[in-house]
């Protein structure tokens, strides 16, 4: 560590990304935390004051509700994104190795194409007359069209779609790691396929396993335009709930609690990963 | 000028709770080639790099040339350091590494190209000035490197493990390639290195050092055959261990020790009292083996039993493990002798007798620990 | 046995990725509205898209914003990489703190807070003088577009700086170069594949941003991910697919010089 005299150099590398950080992320973070904490205003946004009117608000049914959904359609997207997403990540780790670079790319262009036009693909693929009801009565296995746009399916469908990529690149990357001959060695030492994958394979790629659902499962609760776009009017997530009190309810109070108490559940959930993560690490240790 | 070009007084170094460095005092004198020699963690890469400006001392000084530098930082120092791993610019061609130093001087032109490829010389690479670092060996690299912190013609140069990553017989070439090198130019050299075959074939003084003190600083000779204490006794070179007793005390340096009931009259340069617990320290080239019906040298005195345990065939010379009754293992290297047919080819067995005993006057005695 | 199913799992799950992009841009061709049914190749929407000066413009505003916000971010980030790896400074653990927040928060959270900050500037503008104008558009994205790239910059870059060897950094000071000398000659040239990673995941986090955007953007200017947005909110249009098509042969040959670039890094 450096720690000679100051210099101007110094000066503007430390301090430009202080400032920059301290102003457009401290500040405005401070800035919500506060809001949330003060009375709706009649002209203004907000009136000073203090009350915790906007959490209370949050105890409505209606509002659990749509807490209680958006995890719940976070969770579900996750978990089919790790089901789909490992089989096919330990494939692609364990091709041969030439091939690897190539086969990474191609999960890497959709990860790199913008997530709304990818949405909108989806919206084509699930339309009462999209490609897949187009192609069902064609087919003759149905006459009617089925209803598969707007519903919460759709919004489930559309989430794993653009957060797939997402959840294979951490699962490749461990993978790959992987030593063969530790798989090798389980093997020789007289364990079963099952019994290798679940005691060897899994503890190894775990931090693949959880940096892969943390990209997946925390997106999936912000992305409101996916529910917006394939759920329509039916599906309100947490995401919608927020955007809607800034950019048409204006209740710029509730719509910060919503946002505080969205942030306080991730921290606690990332809080509660290390620390099972630091238990795990004990216990390997003792 | 004074007659040192390095002082340090009394630096300590501190990292939070953790004291690497305690009150070092050092002096290194105009054009010789030091070697600081420890384990690792001993702190001889913290003196170097209070050295050269890395780091900064918690308490004490760094004198160059008389000028306090402690504070000051490297780019401000007129010394140059060899890096273990070279440190070579991987995107700069041998050329523009080696002209690096010299450019910030403001150098440039043909007085740049002389004074580059005349360093490239010295250390044979000049036809490689256009190459770039992956595109040579280590032991190539290892002389941009010298040749990079020579061309700013510093007061010193560091080296720090400069050769630790090179084969065994490059490293030999390497050492006296790099002796050679500091002879002809003059230049003050302080190598730090965890090898002490290398400290010694290489140095004109030798510090050696642990847990952040030194325990002796002397010529290789000195450091080796008369080690300060049990420390340096050890980690430079092999030794056997005996311990020993005073049995009686005659003044003048001459003693009567007592090695597992056996008297031998020995000299030592220390005071020892009577009744005091010692260790006598012998190198293994200095234990004589005595085999059953091997006729004596007139200076025997006194023996101990011991068996054989191991006998290894090393070449030039014959390793030998003996046991003695007390349960003490020795080494012991036997040279060839081909004067002598019956015991010179040195054809020991395993278990065989014998009588261990060793040159006169080349044990040393320290106080036991 | 096993290998195949490997391989046809692996070829159903990259259908799965492509097979939505791959129709939509067939259909950007397709000479019909609202049908899906194949009716002859036309390049219709791609001159009608051609005709769209709105959309042209909305699209130049993304371009701008992208490329002055990746540069912004680039800037910022590598500077701020290279302090975090090299100095010790008071508020380091702030620094290090926020870049972790801003990663994982939410673009909804950030869009929100950086919306109050801004709207917040602007009263007290306004208080100050009634000619003072800071409504919202070109300058409140570009900072929001600015603040969420540079953490992933940060990221890119220290990564690559963790990997390098420290002496590197301590040889340039032993020779005599100064902080900025060093930064310059050797710091940069060794940063500069990750810099120029760094720029691109910038451009293209930027230029795929609706959430932020919508927040700060005001109502007198828009991005094309907007523009999109409610373009598609009214439902299918081939004028999209066109649209979307081209955005996606752009993302090709962005990964393709990305690329391009990381095997250049690797050798």
């Amino acid at each position: 560590m450096t720690r000679s005299r100051s210099n101007p150099f110094r000066r503007v590398a430390t301090g430009s990304i202080f400032w920059w950080l301290f102003i457009f992320a401290l500040i405005p973070n401070a800035m919500v935390v506060m809001v949330s904490f003060m009375p709706r205003g009649e002209t203004e946004f907000v009136e000073l004051g203090l009350t915790l009117e906007s959490y209370g608000k949050l105890l409505d049914p209606l509002y659990l509700q749509v807490f209680w959904e958006s995890f719940w359609l976070a969770t579900l997207t996750t978990l089919l994104c790790l089901v789909i997403g490992y089989p096919f990540a330990y494939i692609i780790g364990r091709a041969p190795r030439h091939l690897r670079p190539l086969l990474v790319l191609l999960v890497i262009i959709p990860f790199w194409t913008s997530s709304l036009v990818r949405t909108y693909a989806m919206m084509i693929l699930l339309g009462t007359q999209g490609v897949i009801n187009t192609a069902l009565i064609a087919l003759g296995l149905i006459t009617e069209p089925l209803e598969l746009l707007f519903t919460p399916g759709a919004v489930v469908a559309g989430l794993v779609y653009t957060l797939l990529p997402f959840m294979v690149l951490p699962l490749y990357a461990s993978i790959e790691k992987l030593d063969v001959r530790l798989i090798e060695a389980a093997r020789d030492l007289g364990a079963r396929k099952l019994t290798t994958f679940r005691k060897v394979i899994i503890p190894l790629t775990m931090p693949g396993i959880v940096a892969g659902c943390m990209l997946v499962f925390l997106p999936g609760l912000g992305m409101y335009y996916v529910s917006d776009i394939l759920g329509g009017a039916k599906t309100t997530l947490i995401g919608n709930l927020i955007q809607r009190q800034f950019l048409s309810a204006r209740d710029w109070p509730f719509g910060s609690a919503l946002s505080v108490t969205l942030t306080l559940t991730m921290a606690l959930m990332l809080w509660a990963y290390v620390v099972a993560a630091r238990r795990a690490a004990q216990k390997v240790e003792a | 000028m004074s007659e040192f070009v390095i002082e340090v007084k009394g630096a300590t170094k501190t990292y939070g709770k953790n004291t690497v460095l305690h009150g070092v005092d050092l002096q290194v004198r105009r054009g010789e080639f030091l070697t600081l020699l420890g384990p690792s963690g001993c702190g001889k890469t913290t003196i170097l790099r209070l050295l050269a400006g890395f780091e900064t001392p918690t308490s004490g000084q760094v004198i160059l040339d008389g000028k306090d530098v402690s504070h000051d930082p490297p780019e401000e120092r007129h010394v140059n350091t060899v890096f273990q791993s070279y440190a070579l610019f991987p995107h700069m061609t041998v050329f523009d590494n080696v002209a690096f130093g010299p450019r910030i001087q403001g150098v440039n032109g043909a007085d740049l190209e002389g004074r580059v490829m005349e360093a490239l010389r010295t250390v044979k690479l000049d036809s490689f000035a256009q190459r770039r670092p992956d595109q040579l060996s280590g032991g190539q690299q290892q002389r941009v490197a010298i040749a990079r912190a020579l061309v700013n013609k510093p007061l010193v140069l560091l080296l720090d493990e400069s050769l630790s990553a090179l084969d065994y017989k490059l490293r030999k070439a390497m050492q006296i390639e790099l002796k050679q090198l500091q002879r002809q130019l003059g230049i003050t050299f302080v190598f730090v290195t965890h090898d002490q075959e290398e400290a010694l074939s290489m140095s004109d003084r030798v510090v050696v050092m642990n847990t952040g003190t030194i325990q002796q600083i002397g010529t290789p000779r000195e450091v080796y055959e008369t080690p300060a204490n049990l420390f340096v006794a050890k980690f430079v070179g092999e030794i056997n261990l005996l311990e020993a007793s005073v049995a009686a005390v005659h003044g003048d340096g001459r003693y009567t020790i007592d090695i597992h009931g056996r008297r031998f009259e020995l000299g030592a340069r220390r005071s020892f009292a009577a009744q005091q617990a010692v260790n006598v320290l012998v190198r293994p080239e200095d234990l004589r083996i005595w085999r059953a019906g091997e006729p004596r040298a007139e200076d025997v005195a006194q023996t101990i039993e011991a068996t054989v345990e191991e006998v290894i065939y090393k070449g030039s010379t014959v390793d030998l493990m003996v046991r003695l009754a007390t349960g003490e293992a020795l080494s012991a290297t036997q040279f060839f002798n081909e004067d002598d047919p019956v015991f010179g080819n040195l054809d020991y067995k395993r278990g065989e007798r014998v009588e261990v005993d060793w040159v006169p006057g080349w044990e040393v005695i320290l106080p036991h620990d | 046995m096993q290998r195949y199913v490997n391989i046809a799992y692996a070829t159903l799950v990259y259908a799965f990725l492509y097979f939505p992009i791959v129709i939509l841009i067939v259909f950007s061709f397709n000479d019909s509205t609202y049908s899906l049914a194949w009716h002859g190749f036309t390049w219709r929407w791609y001159e009608k898209l051609a005709d769209n000066d709105v959309l042209i413009e909305v699209a130049l505003n993304s371009v701008t914003i992208g490329v002055l916000a990746a540069s912004l971010a680039t800037v910022l980030g590598t500077l701020g990489a290279v302090a975090l790896y090299h100095y010790d400074f008071l508020g380091k653990r702030l620094v290090n703190g926020l870049v972790f927040v801003l990663i994982m928060s939410p673009e909804i959270v950030m869009g929100l807070s950086l919306l109050t900050l801004f709207v917040t500037v602007q009263k007290v503008a306004a208080l100050i003088s009634e000619s003072l104008d800071a409504s919202l558009g070109f300058i409140s994205v570009l900072l929001s577009h600015v603040t969420f790239c540079t953490p992933f910059v940060i990221v890119t870059v220290l990564s690559r700086i963790n990997g390098f060897d420290r002496h590197l950094i301590e040889a340039a000071k032993d020779l005599g170069a100064s902080e900025f000398y060093t930064f310059r000659k050797v710091i940069l040239p060794l940063l500069m594949p990750a810099v120029v990673a760094g720029w691109l995941l910038s451009f293209t986090l930027s230029m795929d941003d609706v959430i932020i955007t919508q927040f700060v953007s005001g109502p007198d200017y828009e991005l094309l991910p907007l523009r999109i947005y409610s373009m598609v909110k009214r439902g299918i249009t081939p004028e999209v697919n066109a649209l979307s098509a081209i955005m996606f042969v752009a993302t090709l040959v962005i990964v393709a010089i990305a690329q391009a670039l990381l095997k250049e890094n690797k050798q």
